[in-house]
């Protein structure tokens, strides 16, 4: 390829992924500013080192990676420690709330978890996630939006993978308690609170 | 355990359960995936398990997609000029 043409393909390809790059950013920094300033510390640092990219095929992954890696590693630096301890996890248990939603009262509706997911707005997921500590929401970003395997997310956190899927588990459990908290609160499961008292 | 979770030769509910999410991520291998996958034809509860978490991972995955400010775009672009 000529230096044109790799110019071409990386300002395509950047454009082309531009909502995707900006919505990842934007879940891992929650805050438009610092994710747009990822953004653009990602592109640069990527059209630095794209020569070393061997297989286009892999840009758009590669390029997610960078940017996850950019803001691991400038978190890592600020020392911006996470609002919440991991040390509280010992003893948590594991929410389900599939299992919630299956419990008999709320199997007079027909389908609660189907009703659920259908009333689930994309701002209230991005609350719940946004809730999480910082350890938790990056290997959800990693693994659930970006794709990344357990072991990838495991290199760019430079964290065993063991700790990947436990970290993963943790983060799912609160998402869905925190889910579940939601649609207590603001009655999303329609005409049920008034039916029968909710207990978690 | 309900009449739903009958019992399957090769893999019980409450394993297929502990399995699920690194089933859903492609992350079992593939004789635990062929056993899971077995188990969710023949069990309807493990079955409508899966079709919800696989229902929230996929509403959770659109979030990392946003449109991106115009600000964001000039800049990049600009960015984008000087390489």
């Amino acid at each position: 390829m000529t230096e044109d043409s790799d110019r071409a393909f990386f300002r395509a390809e950047v454009e082309r992924l531009m909502d995707r790059l900006y919505g990842t950013a934007l879940r891992l920094t929650r805050n438009p500013a610092d994710a747009e300033d990822l953004v653009s510390e990602a592109v640069t640092k990527a059209w630095a080192n794209f020569a070393q990219l061997a297989d286009r095929q892999a840009f758009p992954k590669w390029l997610f990676r960078i940017l996850t890696n950019t803001f691991v590693s400038d978190r890592r630096r600020a020392r911006h420690e996470v609002t919440e301890s991991l040390i509280d996890d010992d003893g948590e248990e594991t929410f389900s709330l599939f299992e919630k939603l299956h419990q008999p009262f709320l199997l007079w509706w027909s389908n609660p978890e189907q009703e659920l997911i259908n009333k689930l707005l994309r701002e209230d997921l991005e609350k719940a996630l946004d809730h999480l500590a910082e350890e938790y929401r990056t290997v959800v970003v990693l693994v659930e939006i970006n794709g990344h395997s357990y072991a990838e997310a495991a290199e760019i956190l430079a964290i065993p993978v063991g700790t990947v899927r436990s970290r993963l588990n943790r983060a799912r459990s609160r998402l869905q308690r925190a889910l579940w908290k939601h649609a207590q609160v603001t009655g999303l499961l329609a005409g049920k609170r008034n039916k029968e008292h909710v207990h978690e | 355990m309900s009449k739903d979770h009958a019992e399957h030769s090769r893999m019980s509910c409450e394993e297929v359960i502990a399995h699920l999410f690194a089933y859903l991520d492609d992350e079992a291998d593939p004789e635990k995936r062929s056993y899971i996958e077995r188990h969710l034809e023949e069990c309807r509860a493990c079955f409508s398990r899966a079709e919800f978490e696989k229902s929230l991972r996929a509403k959770v995955s659109q979030l990392g997609d946003k449109e991106a400010p115009a600000t964001l775009r000039q800049r990049v672009k600009s960015l984008l000029d000087q390489f």
